[in-house]
């Protein structure tokens, strides 16, 4: 799911580039070696020397020595800029603190296709060259865990997030006990609307099925968050949902479908159908919302539909192999303060981890827009609404779930 | 490859004129100059296209998931279960293909021949001129398009507002907007060998034609047209060939239901993680072209594929 972003953008060039590359087990490797040596160069011929989870990681931890470097791979629009972009204040704020240079670079344009890059390099034992990055909780992420590619977290060194974090970021269903991750940013897959041209108000998410915006209802390509989204029409909580669930969420999704009323199964240019008025209404995430409002497109509502809205969690991460894993941990407890949450909000708007900010967004930044939004800081009838993803288990129940939706969008 | 390797001989035994004294038994060493000269392109070949295709091929009949990894298991069902689901997506590609190339030939045809015929001293700016677009990133290219067919965009806002088409009429997001898409994309693929080969026609036999009473209908009919075929179909083979497996068009302009064979093969990769699948398609794809164009070439001749598809 790549959801920020307002430049429009339809296809990451990541994935025009990784079009091509297979992915290739070591075991498979060796049995089709016959086929020639140059497909050596295709896959990984490095085996891991530990499997990560059998590592006493507590020992691991302490060895580490501390550094003054920290590579951070986010996505792009995700952090607070200055002077067009060429300062990062909070990153500033950060170096000045700990005397640790930060190298932020924005590669990460999709889960899946970030995953599809660092797989290969990560099977064959070697380093991404990242030492923190930002993955939303999605099947990716159940997946890099099930791999041991990701380091556990030292909470020693975390007593900020204990202190600042907001409860809906503490312990989720994807990540007991914050083992892995911890939460970057939160936000809404509601749905936003223009009411000049559906020339009503918009409450429920059988508005997405109404035949009198034929032709013109915008829904996303992502298919967890389809199926979502169906499955919360229904009345049937996503985190909880089985097969059968799923079943009778594609029944209603392909009606939708057949009846035309669907204009466009989007990735993140939903944003800009809906900008230039090809969508009417559309699931949509907050924050772009947000940025399409402060863009000029001041006719964009949001809305959290009475039935529910999906909370998704966008988290940081340390992979296996980082060569600066304490600068990573000492960024992790920095942002988990109120100052440096409130700075990169003000200029993200999200959904805050860290309720504190809200008083310094008001008070020292003078920004009482997003202060005050209930889609940055959500009251608790807001959370009240919100609902998690399903967790996949394994990569046959992903499988699953995909064999049941992709074949609405494939048409 | 045949054409090079032979002029590569042909320089071989210049030099060998060139050295009569040299002595019999170096010969041999002569003979394998060619081959030597094109070792280069037959290890990249080898790398590049050999081994991968091959790693394809393999991959299509391998089993496992992702987390276990795949091996290679000889499961060739794979390419029945491609063929079952995905046949609809397969059949469309190549229906958006044939289309878009036709109506491609339709526009390109009159732009090559009026530049070729009528340009004058300026052929090279007109050529450069339908070039000038392709400068700019194919996507960025195909995005322009959203923003001029949007439905409120300064296109279709503007006939609406004026009430000559409906309010809820779009293109964006129908099959005719990636058609329209493939047709735009490979308009200057279709335009150079067309240009190339019309260019060459000898004038005087044009002129022959009128001097024996043909009508100009007849003179394009019977002398330019057949003298053009190279073009038409180098150029036909061209764009066919990344229409049908183009994915880009029908991503960014398409709708439901305009699902080609490569946004599945790109959907397998990176959000189904089912590498089997995927190679398979792409292998089903190729095998399908390959035939395609056989069928073609036979009918439009042999010794014109090995001409100008080489």
């Amino acid at each position: 799911m790549s959801k920020r972003s307002n430049s429009g953008r339809t296809i990451d060039p990541a994935l025009l580039r990784g079009l091509t590359e297979a992915r290739v087990s070591r075991r498979g490797l060796l049995q089709a070696g016959a086929l020639g040596l140059g497909m050596a160069a295709l896959g990984p011929l490095a085996a891991r020397t530990a499997r990560a989870a059998e590592r006493d990681w507590e020992a691991w931890w302490k060895q580490q020595k501390p550094t003054d470097e920290l590579v951070f791979a986010n996505w792009p629009y995700y952090i607070d800029v200055a002077d067009k972009g060429a300062k990062n204040p909070s990153l500033d704020d950060f170096t000045k603190a700990s005397g640790i240079k930060v190298k932020y670079l924005e590669v990460i344009q999709g889960n899946a296709p970030f995953y599809a890059k660092i797989a290969p390099v990560l099977k064959a034992g070697q380093s991404i060259g990242y030492d923190l990055m930002v993955m939303t909780n999605t099947w990716q992420l159940t997946e890099l865990v099930m791999q041991d590619w990701l380091v556990p977290l030292w909470k020693e060194k975390l007593p900020n997030f204990k202190k600042y974090a907001s409860p809906s970021v503490v312990s989720p269903d994807y990540d007991k006990g914050n083992r892995y991750t911890l939460a970057w940013q939160s936000g809404f897959t509601g749905i936003a609307y223009n009411p000049k041209l559906t020339k009503r108000e918009i409450t429920s998410i059988d508005d997405l099925w109404d035949p009198a915006f034929a032709g013109h209802v915008g829904m996303m390509s992502d298919i967890t968050e389809l199926g979502s989204v169906a499955l919360l029409k229904l009345g049937i909580d996503p985190a909880k949902s089985t097969k059968a669930d799923w079943e009778k969420a594609a029944k209603v999704l392909k009606e939708q479908k057949d009846k035309g009323l669907v204009r466009q199964y989007y990735d993140q240019s939903y944003i800009t159908a809906l900008e230039h008025g090809d969508t009417w209404i559309s699931q949509a995430w907050s924050g772009d919302v947000f940025q399409a409002n402060a863009k000029g497109f001041k006719d964009l509502k949001f809305v959290a539909p009475k039935e529910g809205v999906m909370l998704w969690h966008d988290n940081m991460m340390i992979p296996v192999g980082a060569k600066n894993p304490l600068s990573a941990l000492a960024w992790m407890n920095f942002y988990y303060t109120p100052k440096t949450a409130a700075l990169i909000e003000d200029y993200v708007n999200y959904v805050c981890p860290v309720p504190d900010a809200k008083d310094v967004i008001l008070k020292d930044l003078q920004d009482p827009d997003v202060a005050n939004s209930v889609l940055v800081f959500p009251t608790e009838a807001m959370y009240a609404k919100a609902h998690d993803f399903y967790t996949f288990k394994s990569y046959a129940e992903y499988q699953s779930w995909n064999s049941v939706f992709t074949p609405i969008i494939q048409g | 490859m045949s054409g090079r390797g032979k002029a590569r001989a042909g320089a071989g035994s210049a030099r060998a004129e060139r050295a009569p004294a040299r002595r019999r038994d170096r010969r041999i060493g002569k003979a394998a100059v060619p081959y030597l000269l094109g070792l280069p392109s037959w290890v990249y070949l080898l790398l590049f296209f050999l081994v991968p295709l091959a790693s394809m091929l393999a991959l299509s009949a391998a089993v496992g998931d992702p987390i276990v990894g795949y091996s290679y298991g000889g499961h060739f069902a794979e390419f029945l279960d491609a063929i079952g689901q995905y046949h609809r997506q397969l059949l469309r590609s190549f229906y958006y293909g044939a289309l878009a190339t036709l109506v491609t030939l339709a526009i390109a045809y009159p732009a090559a021949y009026w530049i070729a015929f009528h340009g004058g001293r300026h052929k090279s700016t007109y050529l450069f001129l339908i070039m000038l677009p392709f400068f700019v990133s194919f996507v960025i290219r195909t995005v322009a398009w959203q923003f001029i067919l949007a439905d409120q965009g300064f296109l279709f806002g503007q006939l609406k507002s004026w009430g000559l088409i409906s309010d809820r009429f779009y293109i964006l997001s129908t099959q005719w907007a990636v058609i329209g898409g493939l047709v735009y994309n490979g308009l200057a693929y279709y335009v150079l060998p067309l240009y190339v080969a019309i260019e060459k026609i000898d004038r005087r036999v044009v002129r022959a034609a009128g001097d024996l009473y043909a009508d100009p209908a007849s003179t394009f009919l019977r002398v330019i047209l057949p003298l053009s075929a190279p073009g038409v179909f180098a150029g036909f083979l061209l764009v066919f060939v990344t229409d049908v497996g183009d994915f880009v068009n029908a991503q960014i302009l398409g709708g439901p239901g305009t699902y080609m064979v490569g946004n599945v093969i790109q959907d397998s990769f990176f959000v189904n993680q089912d590498y089997p699948m995927a190679a398979a398609l792409s292998s089903i794809l190729m095998f399908l072209l390959m035939v395609a164009i056989f069928l073609y070439a036979r009918a439009f001749g042999r010794e014109r594929i090995q001409e100008y598809a080489a």
